[in-house]
């Protein structure tokens, strides 16, 4: 008889342009924590989703407890001992907690066995409850608590957590280590997924590493520091480029300063003081895991969002903190936020109706307020050749490209108009590796030409490749930069892990 | 094992071709249903679909009646397309026509003994400016409060029929009407002019016409009918765009309810010529199914107007000549609603049983 529960072996699942799990083999050991570690995007996710039954994998198989293990949902996982804690919460946020426990229970229960029940769960594993509280009235720790009861009540032999602590205070954080503890003392096992270095050092045993969609190493954490996680995290990085810097003039031309935001929303990440200098003709480059205030950065840097509590932003010697996003393009300052279908270019408008979206006072797009077709048109051709995006024609709708012609399209959108600032988030988030190389290779010859860029990342080849500067940014607060050609990877990686020194 | 309910699952892709024939599968699939219940009823199903659908167009009388009711189906429709087309749930209309009814019928009677060529486009003006003022409470309470405009201007469509109610039991009730629940007749200068002797299809058709026209050009080539669009199919694209969407919400619900309002007062002034209580058989809400079975199009809404009209003059001939009762109407235009929408979630998604162990 071994000690370990679960076998994963050759477990491959892969997704239109893009294979999230690669043979990825590894054993769980019984009654212990195990960490999936691993960067947004690593494989983590449909791993996990693979393991609750809400994917099925192409190839491989699961062991559990030595027998063959499929699911085809996730009540059926429950039923086989498996259970998880979401990132996000399902409870219904106008029931009680009470109710919200009995709804989300396979088998029928009364009242009062469930609350005999939630007695010695409440107890045992430190886990207290209101149990008439309207889920509303509730902190986010809270909120997973009810979900961890929820999951409890049916007696897992294995417990899923995704991410549990993104939406934690450190004090609810620690009391939920408590919670994980009692549990593994009982012979449960936990499987937990995080990218942050630290928690998996204090309270997991064993590690899991991942990276595109590949098993790097799985190893007892006891003999593991962060440093080390972080290396097999992020890989290996390539060599320092040959960046140019001669380019640059030493004139300041955009200007953050002192920006905090507070959001009073759980799932949203408060930004903290955050500066940052960008010169004339340079990249600048944001790195950081998904999550850390990156989005809500990008909102502020665009005019998406002006309700900041303190700071300012100056671009050539204009406040501009308080101007929405037309304002701004009216200034020449142009931007692509991450994502593709839905933000920055509308899936069932054409091409040239897309090119509306972002009009900068040179170009003649509008007269006395009817559209200039013609001039509309010729700009989505002039994109669709510069940048060879492969499409049909301008009239073809945006949802017909792939990721990579889309992203090639509304970058060159925003190029075309010749900004004298680009910020861009995720230039090249899940496209293929030619559009990413001529994506790259434009944003440098811009530069070179004189805009500034700001570039917000979670891909630290990228950035590396391509920024003059970078700084990290974690929980909301932003390092300060690190001239790109000098830095070293195993700095980055522990301040994208939360670790100062 | 089981798995009795299938799941609905996106489809990746929609197929162009299918969406625009949803609106002629809908209609289809509504004859046969009417034909079961007619037989149902024990009637031949040819014979009870004639009366309903041929007979009532087969006298130049009978178009024209056409015309009359496809009017304010299809100003109200166009209207309402500007709320849809962003994405707001404007289902007040028939309060909004109610408003436009009262505020310039409301003129009409108090000019009830001038007769004037100003009277008549005053009367429209008043009956835009009333169904616009009664749109945007629902834009101000969304936009400030964030409140759900489908339950606010739902709840509003009563309290604009209980003020007409009001008015022509109480202050504008016709002093030689006998206390019927009525107002005084309109004088001749404030009625719509008919285009046809004899026939009641009237100016408000021509208004109708225009103003389809208009919104079309608005739609197609305007910056304005853009960001209606874009804020509809993605806010956050409108976000990232600039595009200020409290602007957009104030500029769909006044022009729906500037549309409706100029619907209610044209069949005030048109074919009934004076104010009671029931001015409209639910124009602003059958308005409702029109713009959906149009597909938000100003040409689609057209035929769609034409098409749910012949529902209502069908249901008075059956009444007559079949003894069904005239709520038939309504259940035919339910039926084309409920298999439009039905249509519409099978374009995007497909049903699937799960296997299951």
């Amino acid at each position: 008889m071994s000690d370990t529960i679960l076998n994963i072996e050759n477990i491959t699942k892969s997704f239109p342009r893009v294979i999230a799990n690669k043979k990825v083999t590894f054993d769980i050991k019984k009654n212990a924590v195990h960490a999936i570690l691993g960067e947004n995007g690593a494989g983590k996710s449909t791993l996990v989703k693979i393991l609750y039954g809400l994917l099925e994998p192409d190839e491989g198989n699961i062991k559990l407890n030595n027998k063959d293990f499929k699911v085809n949902s996730p009540a059926e996982a429950r039923k086989q001992g498996i259970g998880m804690v979401f990132q996000h919460f399902s409870l219904f946020d106008s029931l009680s907690v009470k109710e919200n426990l009995i709804l989300g229970i396979d088998e029928k229960m009364s009242y009062s066995d469930l609350e005999d029940k939630l007695e010695n769960i409440s107890s045992r594993y430190n886990l207290p409850l209101d149990l008439d509280a309207p889920i509303t009235a509730l902190s986010a720790g809270e909120k997973q608590r009810v979900e961890i009861v929820r999951i409890l009540l049916q007696d897992p032999q294995i417990l899923i957590m995704d991410e549990p602590t993104s939406v934690l205070t450190p004090q609810e954080v620690e009391s939920l280590f408590v919670t994980l503890n009692a549990l593994v003392k009982e012979g449960r096992t936990i499987l937990y997924i995080t990218h942050k270095l630290e928690e998996v050092i204090s309270i997991c045993d064993t590690v899991t590493i991942m990276r595109s969609g590949e098993i790097i190493d799985t190893s007892s954490t006891s003999n593991q520091t962060a440093k080390t996680l972080a290396t097999k995290m992020l890989g290996q990085k390539l060599d320092d480029l040959k960046t140019n810097y001669g380019h640059i003039k030493d004139k300041v031309n955009f200007e953050v300063k002192n920006i905090s935001c507070d959001f009073n929303d759980p799932f949203l990440t408060d930004l903290k003081n955050i500066s940052f200098q960008v010169r004339v003709g340079e990249i600048y480059g944001i790195a950081g895991v998904a999550g850390n205030g990156q989005s809500e950065l990008m909102d502020i840097l665009t005019g998406e969002n002006i309700n900041i509590k303190s700071g300012s932003i100056t671009f050539d010697s204009k406040k501009i903190e308080k101007y929405g996003p037309q304002k701004r393009r009216d200034l020449s300052i142009s931007f692509v936020p991450e994502n593709r279908l839905g933000h920055s270019a509308v899936p069932e408008l054409s091409l040239s109706e897309n090119i509306l979206l972002s009009q900068f006072p040179k170009n003649n797009f509008i007269k006395n307020g009817i559209i200039l077709k013609n001039n509309v048109d010729d700009f989505a051709n002039n994109v669709i050749n510069e940048f060879k995006v492969i499409t049909p024609g301008n009239d073809a709708k945006a949802s017909s490209l792939s990721g990579g012609n889309l992203q090639k399209y509304v970058i060159g959108r925003e190029i075309s108009s010749k900004p004298k600032i680009l910020i861009i988030s995720h230039p090249t988030w899940g496209i293929d590796a030619g559009a990413e190389h001529s994506i790259r290779e434009s944003l440098i010859e811009l530069s070179q030409n004189g805009t500034s860029i700001i570039v917000i990342s979670q891909d630290l080849d990228e950035l590396i490749e391509i920024t003059h500067k970078i700084s990290v940014i974690y929980d909301g607060k932003l390092s300060k930069p690190f001239r790109t050609s000098e830095v070293e990877i195993e700095k980055l990686g522990l301040l994208m892990g939360g670790k100062n020194e | 094992m089981n798995n009795l309910f299938p799941s609905i699952v996106s489809r990746s892709q929609s197929s162009g071709l299918m969406n625009f024939f949803v609106p002629i599968i809908s209609i289809v699939l509504t004859l046969i249903t009417g034909s079961i219940i007619f037989i149902l009823l024990g009637f031949d199903p040819a014979y009870a679909l004639y009366t309903f659908f041929i007979s009532p167009i087969s006298s130049t009388y009978g178009i024209s009646e056409l015309f009359v009711k496809a009017t304010p189906l299809a100003l109200i429709a166009i209207g309402l397309s500007y709320c849809f087309k962003n994405n707001i749930y404007n289902i007040g209309a028939e309060g909004q026509l109610t408003m436009g009814a009262i505020f310039g019928g409301g003129i009409a009677i108090l000019f009830h003994d001038t007769n004037a060529f100003w009277l008549l486009p005053l009367m429209i003006f008043a009956g835009a400016i009333g169904g616009a003022l009664w749109g945007l409470i629902p834009a101000i309470l969304k936009t400030k409060f964030n409140t759900n405009e489908i339950l606010t201007s739902l709840m509003l469509v009563y309290v604009a029929l209980f003020i007409l109610d009001y008015l022509v039991v109480g202050p504008w009730k016709d002093p030689f009407g006998y206390s019927f629940p009525k107002s005084r007749p309109f004088s001749e200068s404030g009625r719509m002019p008919l285009l046809f002797d004899g026939l009641r299809v009237h100016f408000g058709l021509i208004i109708t016409l225009f103003l389809i026209f208009v919104s079309w050009f608005i739609f197609s080539k305007t910056i304005f009918g853009f960001q209606l669009k874009v804020s509809g199919y993605s806010p956050k694209a409108a976000r990232y765009a600039g595009f200020n969407q409290t602007t957009l919400v104030f500029f769909a619900f006044a022009v729906c309810g500037a549309f409706a309002g100029i619907a209610g007062l044209a069949e005030v002034s048109g074919p009934i010529g004076l104010l009671y209580r029931d001015i409209s058989p639910n124009y602003g809400f059958t308005a409702i199914i029109v713009a959906f079975l149009g597909r938000l199009h100003p040409i689609g809404i057209i035929f769609a107007s034409l098409v749910i009209a012949l529902t209502y003059l069908g249901a008075e001939d059956a009444q007559l000549f079949l003894q069904i009762p005239s709520a038939v109407g309504f259940i035919f235009q339910g039926l084309v609603l409920f298999y439009l929408l039905g249509a519409e979630l099978l374009i995007n998604y497909k049903l699937t049983y799960k296997k299951l162990l």
